[in-house]
Order: C-alpha cells, then structure tokens, then sequence
C-alpha cells in the first residue's frame, strides 16, 4: 500500500455506540476534601460528551481520573469504579502505561514541548512503539492530519514549536494525543484560552475527531457544548446532577438545577 | 484652594529630595566599582603581554616572566570543581524539585543546601584540608578543586532547583499523560526547558570560584613551576596575586595587576554570558 493510501485510510469505521467508559459510585477525595460524590457516568463510544458546570463543581476532577493523572500529586484519592472496556482503570495494577496510550488528554493551556514539531509527536510515539524512519514521518504526518495542523507545518516540521500560535500550538497538542493511537480523548478547556477563530477550529476538529475518538471535554462554554456534544453531563458541588442527550439537557432538562444553570439563574 | 497648593508643593518637595538622595546613593556605590574598575584597567593594563600566558612565575624579584602556569592551575582546579560539582548539584536540585517538592525532607535538604551556599568559603578549605590534604601528606591540585566543588555544588542545586519549579505543572502533566515516565519526562522534557537557566547557574558558579583565594591556600597552595599531576600542589591565579600583592618586588606587583585584570574580565564576560542566557529563557517561557 502507498503511503498516500494509507493516510486516506479511515482508522476504523464507525459502529454503533457502545459504552466505552463506565463510572460507578465514583468519590474523589483532595485532601480529605469531598470533590466528587458518587458519580455514576457510561460514556458512549466515538461520541463527544460535554462536562459543563459552575467553577469548582468537579468537572476537571473528573476528567483527570479517567486517565489518572491525578495520580502525580500526593495526597488525592479516588473511590470507586471507572471501567475502561471492562477494567477497571483505578486498580492499581491497571499499569498506567497501557492506560495513558490508551487515553489521551488535551490541556486548557497548550504546552508545546521545547523541541522541534516534529519531535513533539514523535516524542510520544517513540515511548510506546519502535518505528523505522519512515513509518514516523508517516505517523507524525497523519497526526498533524488528523489535527488539522498538516498544511502549516508541513514547511517547518524541524522548527520549535513555540513558534506557532496558539491555535496552532492546541492543535499540535491534540495532534501529539491522537498520534499515540488512543481510543479516548480528554479534552480539559481546550479552547478556553484561544480566540474564537482558533475556537471554531478546534469545535470542527472535534467534530471529524469523533468518527475515531471516544471524547470527554471539559468547557465553561455552555454554547460550545450545544455544539459540539452528543451527550451532555451536569455537574454541580461535586455531583452529577445530570446526564443525558445535548438535545435534552439544553432543551428540556429534568432537573430545576440544570435549567437554572443553562438558562443562566446561577453558575 | 491653599491648603492644596501647600500640600502638592510638599508632596513635590519630598519627591525631589527622595530623588536626590536615592540618585546620591546609587553613585556613592557604583563610584566605588568605577574606581575598582579603572585602578584595575589602568594597573593591569601595563603588564598585559603575550608573556603573561606563556611563560612561568618567576622568582624574586620578580622581573620579566609570566602567569602561565597560575592560568593553567586555575583552569584545572575550576574543571576538577565544575565535574564534581554540576552533575551531583543538577542530580541534587532535580530531586528536590520534582521528586521532593512536598516533603518534609525536601525542605530540610533545601535549608541545609541554603547555608552550604553562604557558609564561608575559608571554612570549605579547611574541611577538605582535614579530609583530603591532611591524609594524603600534601597539598594537591584536587583537593583544590574539591575545595572550588563544595562551592559551586549548592549553587548549581539552588539554580537547577528553582529553574525546574519555573516550568509549569501543565508541561509536567503534558509530558505524563503520554505515558512516559517520570524520569523520562524529567530529564527529556523539564530539564530541556529549564536548560537555559540551569547552564546560568553553572556559569555564576565558575565566576563564583574563579575568584576564590581562601579555601585554595590550604588546599592547592602553589606552585612556581609547570605541574599537570593532580595530587602535587598548583598555582592558581587568585593565590598567585595574593602572594606577589604581598610581596615588596615592582614585578610581581605588576605581575599580580594584570592577573586580576583577566580575572576580573574573565568574571564580567561570565556575568554577561549568563544575563544574556536568562534574557532567552524567559522569551521561551512565554
């Protein structure tokens, strides 16, 4: 097959949702701090499903269990199930390695590494699997396809990437996620520091990034989750308050709380 | 209407007279370096020749001849120190910035790191003097240099230590949620993007002990002539000039002027090497 084939490739078809992440009786603890109260959450595959709720509500918190990387300060614990296709991720000989190449996260401030583009994808890569010289460029190109980044910087993929801007420096981010091959996204506020142009790239990103991608994103934008989810999760004071269809949830939620909070009572 | 015109020609008084002073203060001081400065140029300019980096000390009196051997002395003893001291401080200031950050011990060990800095340089001398000169019967090149090496040791974990803290958390997170280890991620990611200050904190280090004297006369004490064995005693700038300074000869006198002229030059072009690597670091820090 001719790399240009392979590339055209999709990853994988799209099937009918299944679970992918599953929640249960899910308690975080910071410091003796309650920060989540037994959430229950399925979380459907190759669909996007927003977290949305005020500050300090837990959203973040929960995003970052999913692929522990709470972890890597002391003194924070979680209770409880999350299960990854069945495993549960929060037991401790769940290897961690395995976990994060299977789940990767996008931060609300892009941190490019200081090296080259092209050594900010192959850096990842490179940990998990042994590639010829070839199969990474192919790798690192269809990442930054993937991401959308490919045409501004196919040109200068040997130049630091903290020259590119900060839309360009997100997407690198996402691209250096995807280029690991994961099957979930975390997305934490990944716009929120970007302007809208570098906003509505990201949301069309996420938009074609389904098709490949479980993905969980964290925003304060409650238009921004009307976009782009397909399920939408309520949080508030350390709780899910609700869970359910985007349609739903900003049409006709079942809960006051929710409906308070989207139509801008409170939050 | 009067009592504010009073009361802003106060306020304009005051600043002037704040001005005046604080204007007469930074002069005061900085005339002292200018004098140092100029004393230093116009004394060791006259001595400055080739001869300065070719030849030998000479004896007394004194004339002809040059520091030679001093340079060289000081070139090893300050290698011996930068070997020693910069992967066990880079190791050192790694482990409490990422490893210890929330321990107890880490605040101990950076407590006890801060009066290494400042503890006098003499008391160093005599510790190695004790531990090293003392067993071995003589007075040698790396017992200098591990004098100079309990020197520049605190300063680079000081350096390295703060550099690693400057980096956000979020580039930490970045580089662990690919799945790659921390110490990976540490050596590979954090250490890259404090690179620059840590270099920094090496290169205030060498200037630190380029001029350092006290703890190389029990130590290294001297040598008039060529030695490239590291367990015979050296010549090293600082201790040459502290003798031919002390010294009644016109030669070495003059000797000694030139000596702390490369020396002081050696330490500004330092000092300025590392102003400019700092100025870079905080470009790529956003």
């Amino acid at each position: 097959m001719t790399d240009a084939a392979v590339l055209s490739q999709p990853l994988a078809p799209a099937t009918v949702s299944a679970t992918k992440i599953v929640a249960r009786g899910l308690d975080f603890f910071y410091q003796g701090y309650h920060a989540l109260k037994n959430v229950n959450m399925d979380v459907p595959e190759r669909r996007v499903t927003a977290i949305i709720g005020p500050s300090g509500c837990g959203k973040s918190t929960l995003l970052r269990i999913f692929n522990r990387i709470y972890a890597i300060y002391p003194k924070l614990e979680a209770r409880g199930e999350v299960l990854l296709d069945g495993e549960n991720i929060l037991d401790a000989r769940y290897p961690l390695n395995r976990l994060r190449s299977k789940v990767g996260m996008v931060f609300q401030k892009p941190v490019p590494f200081p090296m080259s583009i092209f050594e900010n994808i192959a850096y990842g890569i490179r940990h998990h699997e042994r590639l010829s010289k070839s199969e990474m460029d192919m790798r690192v190109e269809l990442a930054l396809r993937q991401a959308a980044l490919w045409d501004e910087a196919k040109d200068k993929l040997k130049q630091s990437a903290l020259g590119l801007s900060g839309g360009q420096q997100q997407r690198l981010c996402i691209a250096r996620a995807i280029a690991l091959k994961p099957e979930v996204l975390l997305l934490d506020e990944p716009t929120s520091s970007l302007d809208p142009i570098a906003t509505g790239r990201i949301e069309q990103l996420i938009e074609e990034l389904k098709r490949d991608f479980t993905i969980v994103i964290v925003t304060h934008n409650m238009q921004q989750a009307a976009r782009v989810s397909d399920k939408t999760a309520f949080m508030y004071m350390g709780e899910l308050i609700e869970f359910g269809d985007t349609e739903k949830i900003f049409t006709k939620p079942d809960k006051k709380q929710t409906e308070d909070y989207i139509t801008g009572r409170f939050g | 209407m009067s009592d504010n015109t009073w009361m802003y020609r106060r306020r304009r008084l005051g600043n002037a007279l704040a001005l005046v002073l604080g204007s007469l203060a930074t002069l005061f001081g900085l005339s002292w370096l200018a004098w140092i400065l100029w004393v230093t140029i116009s004394k060791g300019m006259s001595a400055l020749s080739p001869a300065l980096f070719t030849q030998l000390t000479p004896p007394p009196p004194g004339d002809g001849g040059g520091l030679a051997n001093a340079f060289f002395g000081s070139v090893m003893v300050s290698l011996i120190a930068l070997l020693i001291g910069t992967p066990i401080g880079i190791g050192a200031g790694l482990w409490l910035a990422e490893y210890a950050q929330r321990r107890a011990l880490g605040t101990v060990v950076r407590f006890l790191n801060d009066i290494l800095l400042s503890a006098p340089s003499i008391v160093l001398g005599l510790f190695v003097y004790s531990l090293v000169v003392k067993p071995l019967g003589h007075f040698s090149a790396l017992a200098g240099g591990l004098a100079l090496a309990l020197i520049v040791l605190p300063v680079v974990v000081r350096t390295t230590d703060e550099m690693l803290r400057l980096v956000p958390s979020t580039m930490r997170e970045a580089a662990l949620s690919l799945g790659v280890p921390q110490w990976k991620v540490i050596v590979q990611i954090l250490l890259r993007s404090a690179r620059a200050g840590v270099v920094t904190g090496i290169l205030l280090a060498l200037a630190r002990i380029t001029g350092e004297t006290a703890p190389l006369l029990f130590t290294a004490l001297n040598n008039q002539y060529w030695n490239h064995d590291l367990l015979k005693p050296i010549a090293t700038v600082p201790v040459v000039i502290f003798q031919f300074a002390m010294s009644p000869y016109d030669g070495w006198h003059a000797l000694a002027w030139a000596g702390a002229l490369v020396v002081t030059a050696f330490v500004l072009v330092l000092s300025l090497l590392s102003r400019l690597l700092l100025a870079r670091t905080k470009v790529t820090h956003d």
